[in-house]
């Protein structure tokens, strides 16, 4: 978005500032924690010596790989799978092949940081290296998972209880650790992006339902099967999460061209002379960072996205142009006419029918609308006033849909605009 | 059964016989059936349960796809076949397989095929383990030797499998001999060797102090990754299905007949086959074909259904398309060199073409490959002003243009690729929504190759 660039400029005067001196605190403080303790723990281990060098070196090694064949795609939570897993393992191992280990947590943090930071090497390397705040997470998380089970452990209570018991309770010490990941996760999400807490607490624990489970659950049994069978467990169990992991890559990777595709199909309005270049990316984007601010969740937000994208396709099937593609100027009568006429295209072309719901509806009044169509009518009708005006286009165009909040914008819409607009630091995502 | 040839009937029947060969010691077996109960639902639960709703904004058209299962759920049924006896462990693969939603037609003889088919698998699977010893390698557990059985096992249930359905193959679906078992077998292995260790894991987690409550673990990451297969699946057939529609809605405003485009993607490839192309260029180029003309789409409408003859302005404007085209699908990673194919499929090979007038090699060899095909399906088909010429003519005319406009390699290769397979205009676009990708046909007795995430 870069010719939003100017305009930023001057809403920032203009409009009020959140709190910003607040959020990166959270950030710094999670970074210098997950920081001293790494320190700590490589400083004591140093000293100490490593216990059972054999069984560090094998879960180091898993690790370092894990952290290795991390990929890149940046949507899902979870992107070294195989990593997180092992780390897990590692902090929960109580026993190796019937033999009582003792290493401390503080051994198990130790090990963690090397492996997931020899494995981090390529990726710096090669520029798109995990950020600190990944090592950070991660270092929280195993060390809050080996507090939890390693004292217990070392007690010797777990060996009254028996096998099953010691299973289950596994089991519930990592739904705890993953809790915590996740309200750390969105924590520092909420920190760095002033999104809305909840909704992104929310996102990231549906995406502890998919992969997430996955890893709990291999760590699980990696902890108990190297307690079985000793450290041959490690290979044999890794080979499965690695499918996992393949499948979840291609997945991305088919999300990623299809939002291409719709991006281009968007693009066919453009070129026809329909509507003015970059419009319907502008109104994907803008859409979508409002839709955050709302506390949309991720799924309704792909929805958003994808409506927005797609909002203009109905013009293809007009006749004449409508003057520089501007329908917010036209009578409503021939904007819900055009916007039926999108709704059509886009159910032929086979994007979830919530998708074709919105676009069909966006030129409603706002009380008949589904939230993701107001918003895109909003900053639609934004975007094309503000692009007329000139260098005060901005202001005048929020001026005039503050005046239009009585029945086609709707207020809150509109002012969650004016925050998007107004955030210094704005970067809209954007892929493709 | 009345769709089934005879000699199937027969095969299957064999098949079915043998099957209660292997559960026939069953009355006499000392097990603890509760292991037997637990696995069988387990394995009956994994291939009934239903999949969580699909994610918003990425719809499957029309449905057709939305019933696609979760594949075959091996973990359970290995992990049965290293913890019981043979005849307990086929009996576990019985409910699962029985109760298993079927998509195609005759829904009965392909449940019953199923379940005979896996219990002989799974029989022969448990043999080996316990002839190899297996079993005690659990108990103790003594690894790595334990890997060795259990390899076995898998190797035996993935050949079983391919001797099986390759036999069904070639007398039920008619498949030629040679054919039906080639790649069936490579195929199978990787995914169900995956899984074998899973089995393996839940196996030995099964026997140790910590009990099946530590074994059920293990089916989680399996499970998972099966769904999210099935998700790669839906997501795949909605991009599919949206480029369908973009290529349809090209050919409409054409005023073309319909299917030109994917016609043009069919000889393409037909074309890049004869070449002797990689499969990834190929699947590429087929693309490029498809989408040739997309740039059409922003040339208006009046212009490309007028049926006199058009003025100079008016033909410079239609011959924006292929920059029109190039510029859309700019932003679409995959297409890759199908990009500039699109935008050069007008050039000529001396010069005279547009939008840049390249020529010889500076055309970038798909918009050669594409260039032929587009031609020869334009002659071939029936448009407005002409009627269509036969094959033989318009390849007459290709080669003719042959050195000035084509380049002669593409064209030989396709008067070869003709002549080897023929050209069948039929289009699928006509019928139902055709598979844009061209992948096979998921196979009729599909069974090994499903569960392969």
């Amino acid at each position: 978005m870069s010719t939003a660039a100017p305009r930023r400029g001057v809403l920032a005067r203009s409009a009020r500032l959140p709190s910003a001196g607040r959020a990166p605190t959270t950030l710094t403080a999670v970074r210098v924690v997950a920081l001293l303790l790494a320190a700590l723990a490589l400083g004591a281990t140093l000293w100490n010596g490593i216990d059972e060098r054999g069984t560090a070196l094998a879960f180091g090694v898993l690790i370092a790989v894990g952290e290795l064949a991390r990929w890149s795609g940046a949507e899902e939570r979870e992107s070294a799978p195989l990593g997180a897993a092992g780390a897990l393992a590692y902090a929960l191992l109580g026993e190796n092949a019937g033999h009582r280990t003792d290493h401390g947590v503080l051994q198990v943090v130790a090990v963690v940081v090397a492996a997931a930071l020899i494995g981090c090497v390529p990726h710096v390397a090669q520029g798109h290296g995990p950020t600190l705040d990944h090592l950070a997470r991660r270092v929280l998380t195993v060390a809050f998972a080996a507090v939890c089970f390693q004292p217990l452990y070392d007690q010797g209570r777990l060996l009254e209880w028996g096998g099953p018991a010691q299973a289950l309770l596994l089991v519930a010490l990592l739904v705890l650790t993953t809790l915590c990941d996740a309200v750390l996760a969105a924590a520092t999400a909420h920190a760095r992006t002033r999104w809305p807490f909840g909704p992104l607490l929310r996102d990231e624990l549906r995406a502890t339902l998919g992969i997430g489970s996955a890893v709990c659950a291999t760590g699980a049994v990696m902890s108990l099967a190297v307690a079985v069978v000793g450290l041959w467990a490690l290979p044999v169990f890794s080979l499965p999460l690695l499918l996992t992991q393949l499948s979840f890559g291609r997945y991305a990777a088919v999300r990623v061209t299809y939002r291409q595709t719709i991006a281009s199909l968007a693009r066919a309005t453009e070129i026809a002379g329909y509507t003015p270049a970059g419009h319907a990316r502008r109104v994907a984007a803008l859409s979508r960072a409002v839709g955050r601010e709302l506390g949309l969740s991720e799924p309704d937000l792909t929805v958003l996205e994808y409506a927005a994208l797609m909002h203009d396709i109905g013009q293809l099937s007009l006749v004449d142009p409508v003057p520089a593609g501007a329908t917010a100027a036209l009578p409503a009568d021939e904007q819900r006419r055009i916007a039926l006429l999108g709704g059509a295209v886009v159910r032929q072309t086979g994007v979830d029918a919530e998708v074709a719901v919105v676009v069909e509806r966006q030129a409603d009044p706002y009380r008949d609308q589904p939230v993701t169509a107001r918003i895109v009518r909003t900053v639609n009708a934004y975007e094309e006033m503000a692009r007329e005006a000139g260098p005060t286009g901005p202001l005048t165009a929020l001026e005039k849909l503050r005046l239009g909040t009585a029945r086609d914008y709707q207020p809150q819409v509109v002012e969650s605009l004016a925050r998007v607009l107004s955030r210094p630091g704005l970067t809209l995502p954007w892929a493709g | 059964m009345g769709s089934v040839p005879a000699w199937a009937r027969a095969y299957m029947a064999c098949v079915v016989l043998l099957a209660v060969a292997c559960l026939a010691p069953l009355p006499h077996l000392r097990v603890s059936w509760g292991i037997v109960a637990l696995l069988a639902v387990l394995y009956a639960g994994c291939e009934r349960v239903t999949l969580p709703p699909r994610p918003r904004g990425a719809g499957a058209p029309g449905g057709e796809t939305t019933q696609q299962g979760m594949g075959t759920f091996l973990p359970v049924l290995l992990a049965g076949a290293f913890l019981l006896p043979p005849a307990a462990a086929a009996l576990v693969a019985l409910p699962g397989a029985l109760l298993a939603r079927v998509e195609q037609r005759p829904r009965g003889p392909r449940r019953i095929w199923r379940a005979a088919q896996l219990a002989v698998a799974v029989w022969a699977a448990s043999r080996i383990y316990g002839a190899l010893g297996g079993r005690d390698a659990l108990v103790t557990p003594d690894f790595p030797y334990a890997l060795v059985p259990a390899g076995a096992a898998v190797l035996t249930f993935c050949a079983v499998l391919t001797v099986l359905d390759g036999g069904i193959l070639v007398l039920a679906e008619r498949a030629p001999v040679r054919g039906a078992w080639r790649g069936l077998f490579a195929r199978s292995l990787a995914p169900v060797a995956v899984h074998g260790l899973a089995g393996l894991m839940m196996a030995v987690l099964w026997r140790s102090p910590y009990g099946p409550v530590a074994a059920l673990l293990v089916l989680l990451p399996m499970y998972v990754s099966c769904w999210v297969f099935a998700q790669y699946h839906r997501e795949r057939a909605a991009h599919q299905a949206t480029i369908r529609a973009l290529v349809q809605a090209v050919d409409i405003k054409d005023g073309y007949t319909r299917g030109h485009s994917e016609r043009v993607g069919r000889a393409s490839v037909l074309i890049a086959r004869e070449l002797g192309m990689r499969d990834e260029r190929v699947e590429v180029l087929r693309f490029a074909g498809i989408l040739h003309d997309v740039g059409k789409l922003g040339v208006p409408t009046r212009l490309l259904r007028k049926d006199g003859p058009l003025t100079p302005e008016e033909r410079r404007i239609i011959e924006l398309h292929p920059e029109y085209g190039h510029e859309m699908v700019r932003g679409i990673g995959f297409l890759g060199e199908a990009r500039s194919a699109i935008l050069h499929h007008h050039e000529r090979l001396d010069g005279s073409g547009y939008p840049y007038g390249l020529t010889g090699s500076q055309i970038p060899e798909f918009a050669r490959v594409v260039a032929v095909a587009d031609a020869f399906d334009a002659m071939t088909s029936t448009r407005s002003y002409r009627r269509a010429r036969p094959v033989p003519a318009a390849l007459e005319e290709l080669a003719r243009c042959a050195g000035k406009q084509f380049d002669p390699r593409m064209v030989g290769a396709l008067v070869r690729a003709l002549d080897r397979h023929g050209w069948h205009p039929a289009v699928t676009a006509d019928l139902a929504p055709a598979d844009v990708s061209g992948t096979p046909p998921a196979r009729p007795s599909d069974t090994v190759g499903r569960s392969a995430p």
